[in-house]
């Protein structure tokens, strides 16, 4: 493998969980719910894929287990924000401080212990394609995965009748509401398939990307995720632009601190935050655009009548 | 088996008041559970949490220690929530406020004047203003998530704070620790009692809570930043403008957490290090919900939410459970508070059985 090779597999490397995170938040956000608490459910999702990793002996086990700890604690929000209309904003951000928390009790047992990798899985003549084989067709199975939510979700978004009912009601609930769409219900599956992937995505930062246990191992990423489906304008295509050009920032930073260019280290480590600022800033000068885009009921509550 | 929730036609005066308690109520009932599961006697575990602290007169003052930055922070925070601006960096701003704060006693070392404090406190209320300007500016003029954005600005003041105690501002004395100077007996700020270590920090806290509350009950602005947060629409008929409550508000919640920054630096610390902070930014929101917003009722919430740091780390030592334990009934608690507000607006009924046909379950 070439120099050119290794440094684009490592910034999909960092890209993948920012994706597979956004991918998930863009759907539930779509469904007009704003679930702040991505980095509390991905931190769990790590704990817990690093753990019964370790209890079981398989890295795989570990990625459906992260996945099932996003989704379980995605429920406690949507009992929160759905069944008892408790404010979004809020409970995002009590679910965030309850999986720091819990995440960093689990996860005391297993601290300093070597990780399990989860395995690459190549595929059969297409990774031996030259130079895109590696890149594309000899990756982790969550990669895989990023990719497949991405054109799935397009496709669902987009193409299907489901989808189209999620985003009416992201659009406007109470129209949906009369209309029979059943509102809480496609809220909470959305807001289940936000945990799922914000899960997995934790997941892979703790047996794919870093395998070991670091308390707050996921060190704003959830909140990056957030930030890109403002960026994506709400569009999964979008949102893989955007991860992977958050991923080259954040290699690109690393990659300077190793080579020592005279830039303290702490400043390369602030990139990734001021150029989520500026990616904010730069998406809401085009004011028509968020317009258009934005699910207009996003965040507001609702309460159906009877 | 459903939920079903009903809108009350008044909000109820009974569960404002009550909520609260059920929450903590619910929390200490989570906390036995959890106490049971980790196998340790649930009682011994609570009393070493939640009351040992309180029993000695050093560790009053610890709480009191530790209940001022996050009523400070609160209070200024209760306004921004109720003008419905979502200031989420109030760490970050805490942290900017004690660099800002902290210029005179560390670049200006052995300079002796009685001004030292107050200037100390005025720049240090500066800084947290000036960095919660950033979101707010960005917020007002260009309609940017000041969600993400006050929340990034957390990680870079953390970033900054980090490099300047490890480069410009290291102690040239201090054998190559991260660590400033320590501040000059004057840089330091008094207690307020001699005989316990409880510093003016807690005074500030106490004074901000009841002007605050005098604002928000009895004067036009506390009725404004209510209407704008409830209604921007409606606001704006009024004549408010809720451009200019986005700079009111978080100028003021980065005043406020910027003060509880020099504050702590100069009154509990004596020097700037590489974390000052264990979440005080974050753990002021949970402050802020659980007192209902109200100024007064965040220093009662304040207190409480002290004394989980405090019982964190008396449960570590005396039933050796992690202290990690103290931001899990952080969070458990804000979870709490937010589900029995729903008890405020909505009667809720249990509903068995099948949905009824036409009604969306």
């Amino acid at each position: 493998m070439d120099m050119t090779q290794a440094i684009i597999l490592t910034i999909m490397t960092a890209a993948t969980p920012l994706l597979l995170a956004a991918i998930g938040e863009l759907v539930v956000e779509r469904s007009g719910v704003l679930n702040l608490g991505v980095e509390g459910m991905m931190i769990m999702g790590a704990v817990a894929a690093f753990a019964i990793a370790q209890l079981t002996g398989s890295a795989g086990l570990g990625a459906l287990g992260g996945l099932l700890a996003g989704i379980l604690f995605s429920l406690l929000f949507g009992f929160l924000t759905l069944t008892l209309v408790a404010n979004q904003v809020a409970t995002g951000l009590a679910l965030t401080i309850l999986g720091l928390g819990l995440s960093g009790m689990i996860g005391e047992a297993f601290i300093g212990l070597p990780g399990l990798k989860l395995a690459a899985i190549e595929i059969p003549f297409l990774s031996d394609i030259p130079f895109f084989g590696r890149l594309l067709f000899a990756q982790d199975p969550i990669f895989y995965i990023s990719i497949i939510a991405v054109i799935g979700v397009n496709w669902f978004l987009f193409r299907s009748r489901a989808g189209l009912r999620l985003r009416a009601i992201g659009d406007s609930h109470t129209s949906a509401h009369a209309l029979g769409v059943n509102v809480v219900r496609t809220r909470y599956l959305a807001v289940m398939f936000g945990g799922a992937c914000a899960g997995l995505a934790g997941a892979h930062l703790s047996i794919v990307y870093t395998p070991q246990w670091v308390e707050n191992m996921t060190a704003g990423r959830g909140w990056i995720a957030l930030a890109l489906v403002v960026f994506a304008s709400w569009r999964p295509g979008r949102a893989l632009v955007g991860a992977y050009l958050f991923g080259a920032v954040s290699i690109g930073q690393l990659f300077a601190q190793s080579r020592g260019i005279g830039i303290p280290s702490q400043f390369l480590s602030a990139l990734p935050y001021l150029a989520t600022i500026a990616v904010l800033v730069i998406i809401s000068l085009n004011r028509r655009m968020t317009l258009i885009n934005t699910p207009a009921s996003l965040g507001k509550p609702f309460v159906p009548e009877r | 088996m459903r939920i079903e929730l009903k809108k009350r036609e008044n909000i109820s005066s009974l569960f404002s008041i009550l909520s609260p308690f059920i929450a903590l109520g619910l929390t200490l009932i989570a906390g036995v559970i959890l106490f049971v599961s980790l196998g340790k006697d649930p009682v011994s575990a609570l009393y070493s949490f939640f009351i040992e602290p309180l029993t000695e007169v050093w560790s009053l003052h610890e709480l009191a220690i530790k209940a001022a930055p996050l009523i400070l922070i609160a209070v200024g925070l209760s306004v921004c929530f109720r003008s419905n601006n979502w200031n989420i960096g109030a760490e970050g701003q805490f942290i900017i406020g004690a660099m800002a704060g902290s210029i005179l006693p560390v670049v200006f070392h052995g300079w002796e004047s009685p001004l030292m404090l107050p200037l100390m406190i005025i720049s240090g209320m500066i800084g947290g203003a000036l960095y919660a300007a950033i979101p707010a500016f960005l917020k007002a003029r260009l309609n940017t998530n000041e969600i993400l954005s006050s929340l990034m600005l957390v990680y870079i003041a953390q970033l900054l704070l980090d490099w300047t105690v490890r480069g410009p501002w290291r102690n040239p004395e201090g054998f190559n620790f991260p660590e400033t100077r320590n501040f000059a007996d004057n840089a330091v700020l008094p207690r307020i009692i001699e005989t316990g270590k409880t510093h003016w920090g807690f005074g500030f806290a106490l004074i901000a809570a009841i002007v605050l509350w005098f604002v928000m009950r009895r004067m036009l602005k506390g009725f404004e930043i209510s209407v704008l947060g409830q209604s921007a629409r409606a606001g704006r008929f009024a004549g408010f403008s809720d451009k200019k409550m986005v700079y009111f508000a978080f100028l003021l919640s980065g005043a406020m957490a910027g003060l509880a920054g020099i504050s702590e630096v100069s009154g509990a610390i004596g020097q700037l290090r590489p974390v000052i902070s264990p979440g005080y930014g974050f753990t002021a929101i949970i402050v802020a919900f659980l007192g209902r917003l109200n100024p007064l009722g965040i220093v009662a919430a304040g207190l409480i939410l002290a004394l989980t740091y405090l019982g964190g780390e008396a449960a570590q030592i005396s039933i050796g459970i992690t202290d990690k334990v103290t931001r899990l009934f952080q969070g458990l608690l804000l979870f709490f508070v937010l589900g029995c507000d729903t008890l405020i607006h909505y009667r809720i009924r249990l509903v068995f059985g099948a949905a009824r046909k036409g009604s969306a379950a």
